[in-house]
């Protein structure tokens, strides 16, 4: 049955929970894995470097959040105090302690991932909107503990990040292969793209196993869930664990490459701003998040770049009439894509590509 | 005695700010069972409108109100009908996330118009104070709480008497139900993001002409700051809003009066967030708040 291999239907059980289901993914996979070699070596523009910089970091955090809403369907606002703790356990660690890549990067995990444990059995007793609210809250009270907490954080000026990028031999500050020596920003998106990928190997190997299918078991009704024997307390506090020790990997792999964070990085836009990347990505996929990343990391850099060509946009920090700044544009855009992909796209960009894919594979039928 | 009395009395009103706030998402709530994050652009909007209509065109100040509430209310129904509607039968995830969409949108096209500049929205209370029994009650603080009083009162009268109140308890309670009965839930819907558009034009008022305000995009924020009481009252209780509302507003303000004292190592401005913590206590015990209604989970 040729024309039914090719439509790829699956029949079995192993098919189903593959990490890779057809030999396209496969290869894909791998041309993905070239690339993310290829181009932190090869493209030289700061710009283009800083675009894919922004899109691994708003990456990883998005994979462990889209863990929570998309796979769990806890509503989460509280991403950003999350993204802050990594930040500063980059400063602690790395900056103060003086300790290495691995050690502050894992310390980043636990200590997010710890946090978020204390935080998970509040979803056992709120659902939807209270737990909305309350992670809303939790932003508040992490800025209000940001600002105060002066030895770790520096106040509301901020604080230096000078944690060390040295992994053995290797330099993440400034890689050296042969003779060829690398500048900072692109040893680093090296960096990044490694985490990246080792949190999507970990998301997908999460959702397509047996906690996976748990939490999304949790999500699709909870009480129904319960009844067939998933422990609810299990799911949903693992899936903050995960997410937020995620998100503090990004904070602070972020705060490596700012090189300086100030408190009020970690407010509510930020949540928004993860948020909008799932949803424009794709809720519930592993690869939706880092498409959602791409669009929400190049959007705002394009508008700063060619906003002299857009009509109503203010080009100096004054407006007048009825000009908004470039900040003020790229929150409408946030909000215009939120609100235009939920009404019109709720899938998001995975569900084009999904549609894409699957009308080239019935070809030449329609459906 | 009299500084704690003078920081409940200021709690109070700002109580009864937050209890107008909070009364525009106990009516968005009850009638489609979300939260309307974007409620504080509304706040935002209904106050420029007033300005507008007050200092730009010279509109008498009760006019100028009048406008504001009309204009407020068809911006509400006018987001209901062009996206909210399309979300019905949407989980509850989605929702929220288009309401706050929907405040980036508003809050941006309110700032286009008006620009970020603090307006002054004149002074139509007056800044005098009144002296009762060794408490200075500013007259603002006064009409803040008188009106929302009224506000209450009506909203009580509105969900008891009128047809649109029970066809709205109706409709929360079980929609298909309430259709089935010949209850248009559109027209439900789309009133009640009308009435929270008028409430929250009243709140932009207050909120704009009490204290050092002037009308500004910041008092978004303090709209924000509403959630805790409604969360705190039950989201689906007008009497609970206020409850929440009173309590948060005199917490925040005696913490403010008191805890640089007794607990200065909470740090610098931990009045701002004393809100939240109380929500997440109260929480912790009653997770549907004071007045909120019990969700039933049957299996």
């Amino acid at each position: 049955m040729p024309r039914l291999r090719n439509l790829h239907m699956t029949l079995r059980y192993e098919d189903d929970v593959r990490l890779f289901p057809s030999r396209l993914a496969r290869v894909g996979v791998l041309l993905l894995l070239v690339l993310a070699v290829w181009l932190p070596l090869s493209l030289k523009s700061d710009f283009q470097l800083g675009v894919l910089i922004d899109t691994a970091t708003l990456a990883i955090g998005a994979i462990g959040l889209n863990l929570l809403t998309g796979y769990t369907g806890q509503v989460s606002l509280g991403h950003a105090f999350f993204i802050g703790t990594g930040a500063y356990c980059a400063v602690w660690f790395g900056g103060h302690e003086h300790q290495s890549l691995v050690v502050w990067l894992l310390a980043a995990a636990v200590v997010g991932g710890a946090i978020g444990a204390v935080i998970g059995p509040f979803a056992l007793r709120l659902r939807g909107n209270y737990l909305a609210v309350v992670s809303l809250g939790l932003v508040f009270v992490g800025l209000h503990v940001f600002h105060n907490w002066r030895q770790v954080t520096g106040g509301p000026g901020g604080t230096a990040v000078t944690a060390p990028l040295k992994l053995g031999p290797i330099n993440f500050a400034r890689l050296k292969i042969g003779h060829t020596v690398y500048t900072r920003t692109q040893s680093f998106l090296l960096l990044v793209l490694l985490v990246l990928a080792l949190c999507a190997l970990l998301a997908k190997n999460i959702v397509r196993s047996r906690p996976g299918r748990a939490m999304q078991a949790v999500r699709d009704r909870d009480v129904a869930a319960e009844v067939i024997g998933v422990s609810l307390a299990r799911y949903k506090i693992g899936a903050f664990v995960v997410s937020s020790a995620m998100a503090a990997v990004a904070g602070a792999l972020f705060g490596a490459h700012q090189q300086f964070v100030q408190p009020d990085s970690w407010d509510i836009i930020l949540s928004i701003q993860y948020i909008a990347v799932i949803i424009v990505g794709g809720v519930g996929t592993i690869f939706g998040p880092i498409l959602g990343a791409f669009f929400i990391a190049v959007v705002p850099q394009l508008v700063n770049r060619y906003s002299s060509h857009l009509p109503l946009i203010a080009h100096s920090a004054t407006t007048h009439g009825f000009q908004i700044s470039r900040f003020e544009f790229n929150q409408l855009l946030f909000g215009l894509f939120i609100v235009a992909f939920l009404v019109l796209e709720p899938r998001g960009l995975a569900a084009v590509w999904f549609r894409v894919k699957g009308y080239f594979r019935a070809w030449p039928f329609s459906y | 005695m009299n500084n704690f009395l003078q920081l409940c009395f200021a709690g109070l009103a700002l109580g009864a700010l937050y209890a107008l706030i909070a009364l525009g998402f106990v009516i968005i709530y009850k009638a489609t069972g979300v939260i309307n994050f974007a409620q504080g652009g509304l706040v935002v909007l209904g106050a420029y409108l007033v300005y507008n209509a007050h200092i730009t065109w010279g509109l008498p100040f009760v006019l100028a109100v009048a406008f504001g509430i009309a204009g407020c209310a068809f911006a509400g129904a006018l987001v209901e009908r062009t996206v909210l509607r399309r979300m019905v039968g949407q989980p509850v995830f989605a929702v929220i996330m288009v309401t706050i969409g929907l405040l980036y949108i508003i809050r941006v096209g309110v700032s286009t118009v008006w620009g970020f500049d603090q307006l002054n929205l004149n002074d139509p209370w007056g800044i005098h104070a009144v002296d009762v029994g060794g408490i200075k009650v500013a007259v603002t603080d006064a009409w803040t709480i008188g009106l929302a009083a009224l506000v209450l009162g009506l909203f009580f009268a509105f969900f008891r008497y009128s047809r649109m109140g029970v066809a709205m308890r109706a409709t929360a309670l079980d929609q298909e139900a309430a259709v089935a009965q010949g209850i248009s839930a559109r027209l439900v819907f789309g009133v009640a993001w009308a009435i929270a558009g008028a409430v929250a034009t009243l709140a932009g008022v207050m909120l704009s002409t009490s204290g050092a305000g002037g009308v500004r995009p910041d008092i978004e924020f303090v709209a924000l700051l509403a959630f805790p009481a409604i969360i705190l009252g039950g989201l689906d209780s007008p009497i609970g809003a206020v409850v929440g509302g009173l309590v948060i507003g005199i917490t925040q303000d005696l913490t403010a009066g008191y805890q640089h004292r007794y607990a200065s190592f909470l740090g610098d401005g931990f009045s701002a967030v004393m809100p939240y913590v109380v929500m997440i206590l109260i929480l912790l015990v009653r997770p549907f708040g004071l007045f909120g209604t019990r969700e039933v989970r049957r299996v």
